[in-house]
């Protein structure tokens, strides 16, 4: 499942991040900000248009990140973990 | 040490209180500047330690990871690496950390060890860290990452004193130098982890209050509720507060003016003083108060954590048209005046969302068009009902419209036209919410201020000159009847620009208006007041004398013109100073030029069709 994906609230864990493309400055970026396998990560909330961007509760940060950013972010429901 | 003086770099994730600890440490002795070449900001401080040694600070922008994704990060990387041209490497780097958010922090702390320099880590915000029951065991994580560990509270008096008393004493010996590859970079994490394990307790993630605020301030409906109240109470103040203080400036330096004329023979040299200088400054110095006002509510809501917030409520919607979240509180700033707009948008790090912001800043309805608007709708708008509402309401309206829809328009064309379609991230870290310092809103205020009056008031009070040499030289004829504009260099500009506008409905009348009008819009009303010759100057008159000589169509194609025209000069070299480009400063001015003048065009034709 797709961070973009997940329901607002449902707890889950990180599992990868995929490039969008060879060399994503993006996807580095996520990595770097702590969205590496095994961490908790949370919607907590999403903007008021298009349901776009997300606020992504990981670790003790909150980050807003677009739909097609979170796409880069592998997670499994913690349920199914 | 036998050294006197000893380079201090700070650096740190954003939002680690890094900048409030540089205020602490070198109070108002700061220089800001640019990085040569680059609109990057540099700000630099001096402390004479106790010891007497001269410390010089360099307050490092704000980086989550050396791996740069932007000019700014770039500069961090460079400095902190010793390889950034013109900067000498720093003697010690001072790494400041949230003690509440350690685990994003942390991984930088690491990062820049790996430098191999020394480092002092400063463990920030520790008031919160231990309000919010966090334990941090400070021995042992010194112990583990090697370096020299101590304890800040940026936002209290002596609340750097351990950090003081660290960096006057022995410059730690730096780690040894480790290498930068992917398979490290992910061990970093895990790294994070065992330290954190290890050596802190922390009961809950997130801080009770920012939950509660949050569930309101991003609600669909109540945050955008919240977001319209905060920036309805901002206009209110620039209105209330920052307008009549311009006004009032304008007005002092007018009188000082009329009574310097009144000790000095009258002549050109008495008219330079009295027009050319007392006018000039009186423009520049009276758009001081409204872009302090604006400032000191920017600043608050930028130190509450509140910013990040309205950008994440518009970030769609100003991603729609090619811009981020971010361009909101810049374009909104620019309904008061393009200049705090612009300079606001130093928020927005990307560079190309910086500069799409910049180019469309001046198409949001400045206070300065208003009196222009009220004269010309006075004038030809009848103050009839249509329905509920009043004929000159509505067009006050539709023009303030016409700017924000022609902004989204170009906002989208250029979208489309830019070579650069890459995707540009939002990324952004919502900060917990903080009660903003006092210390911190009057540093910035002042920053803003004196960026202004240092790099602004040259060029402005320059090209005021050089407007009034072109309306007063050469002098009238003998004899001569009009007034002394007609005879001088912009009436026969203004003659001359009449054919280039008439297609839009000008006659030479306003087209030489325009001249002045590009100093300050608001000239134009006195522009048109002495070309039209009218007596004492009240507005009642002014308005009589247009509509017996002006068409409605013509009008109505002047009030488009000021939607969109390039204006005024003191914006474009504002753009030049905050771009560090004259392209960009011709891109704006031409692509303004054009649209004005097609919209002027079709509504002129239509109107003259119509009627």
């Amino acid at each position: 499942m797709r961070l973009s994906d997940l329901p607002k609230g449902a707890p889950a864990v990180v599992d990868r991040v995929d490039d969008a493309h060879a060399a994503d400055p993006i996807a580095q970026r996520l990595r770097d900000l702590g969205f590496v396998a095994g961490e908790p990560v949370r919607v907590v909330a999403v903007g008021p248009m298009g349901g776009d961007p997300l606020l992504i509760q990981i670790g003790f940060t909150r980050f807003a990140l677009r739909r097609a950013e979170a796409a880069r972010v592998g997670v499994r429901s913690e349920a199914a973990a | 040490m036998s050294a006197s003086t000893l380079r201090i770099a700070l650096v740190g994730n954003p939002n680690c209180g890094k900048t409030a600890l540089f205020n602490q440490l070198t109070g108002g002795r700061q220089k800001v500047a640019n990085y040569a070449g680059v609109t990057v900001e540099r700000k630099e401080g001096r402390f004479t330690a106790p010891s007497g040694r001269v410390l010089h600070i360099l307050d490092l922008p704000g980086t989550y990871s050396l791996e740069a994704n932007s000019p700014d990060e770039q500069i961090t990387r460079d400095v902190c690496a010793g390889n950034y041209p013109g900067e000498l490497p720093p003697d010690l780097i001072v790494c400041v950390a949230d003690a509440t958010n350690l685990r994003l922090h942390l991984r930088f702390v690491l990062e820049v060890r790996r430098l191999g320099r020394p480092v002092v880590l400063a463990l920030n915000m520790m008031d919160t860290a231990r309000a919010r029951g966090i334990v941090i065991d400070v021995p042992e994580l010194q112990r583990r990452l090697g370096l020299p560990v101590v304890e800040t509270v940026a936002v209290k008096r002596g609340g750097a004193r351990a950090l003081i008393a660290r960096v006057d004493g022995e410059v730690p010996p730096a780690a040894p130098v480790q290498p930068d590859d992917a398979a490290s970079r992910a061990d970093l994490h895990a790294q994070v982890r065992e330290l954190l394990a290890a050596t802190v307790r922390m009961p809950r993630a997130t801080a009770a209050l920012d939950d509660a605020l949050d569930r309101w301030a991003l609600h669909p409906v109540f945050g955008l509720a919240i977001l319209a109240v905060v920036m309805f109470l901002v206009f209110q103040a620039v209105y209330a507060a920052g307008k009549p203080m311009s006004d009032l400036i304008g007005g002092a330096f007018g009188w000082l003016g009329e009574h310097v004329a009144v000790a000095m023979p009258a002549g050109p040299l008495q008219s330079l003083v009295v027009n050319g200088l007392f006018g000039g400054l009186g423009t520049v110095i009276g758009f001081l108060p409204v872009i302090l006002v604006l400032f000191l509510f920017i600043l608050t809501l930028e130190e509450s954590g509140y910013l990040p917030r309205a950008a994440f409520l518009l970030d769609r919607l100003m991603l729609s048209v090619g811009l981020t979240g971010r361009s909101f509180i810049p374009l909104l700033s620019s309904f008061a005046c393009a200049i705090p707009g612009i300079m606001g948008t130093r928020s927005i790090q990307d560079p190309r969302d910086r500069l799409a912001t910049i180019l469309i800043a001046p198409l949001m309805t400045c206070s300065a068009r208003l009196p222009v608007y009220a004269l010309l709708i006075g004038a030809f708008i009848p103050a009839r009902k249509v329905g509920l509402f009043n004929l000159q309401g509505i067009v006050l309206f539709a023009l303030y419209l016409a700017g924000i829809l022609g902004a989204m328009a170009v906002g989208w064309v250029m979208k489309r036209l830019r070579r650069d379609k890459s995707e540009h991230a939002l990324l952004m870290e919502l900060p917990s919410y903080r009660m903003p310092k006092l210390r911190d809103v009057a540093i910035g205020l002042y920053e803003r201020g004196a960026i202004f009056m240092r790099r602004l008031t040259g060029v402005i009070l320059g090209l005021t000159v050089l407007m009034w040499f072109i309306s007063t030289f050469p002098g009238p004829p003998v004899g001569a009847t009009g007034p002394a504009i007609n005879y001088s260099f912009a009436g026969y500009i203004g003659r001359g620009l009449q054919f280039i506008f008439a297609p839009i409905g000008f006659n030479w009348e306003i087209s030489l208006a325009l001249i002045p009008a590009f100093a300050a819009r608001e000239t134009a009303v006195a522009a048109l007041a002495t070309v039209y010759l009218v007596g004492g100057q009240s507005p009642g008159g002014l308005e009589h004398a247009l509509a017996g000589q002006i068409s409605l169509a013509s009008a109505l194609s002047l009030l488009v013109w000021f939607a969109y025209a390039p204006q005024c000069m003191s914006t474009l070299a504002l753009i030049r100073r905050e771009t560090n480009s004259w392209r960009n400063v011709a891109i704006s001015f031409s692509y303004m030029f054009v649209l004005a003048y097609a919209a002027s065009f079709i509504v002129y034709q239509l109107a003259r069709l119509l009627s």
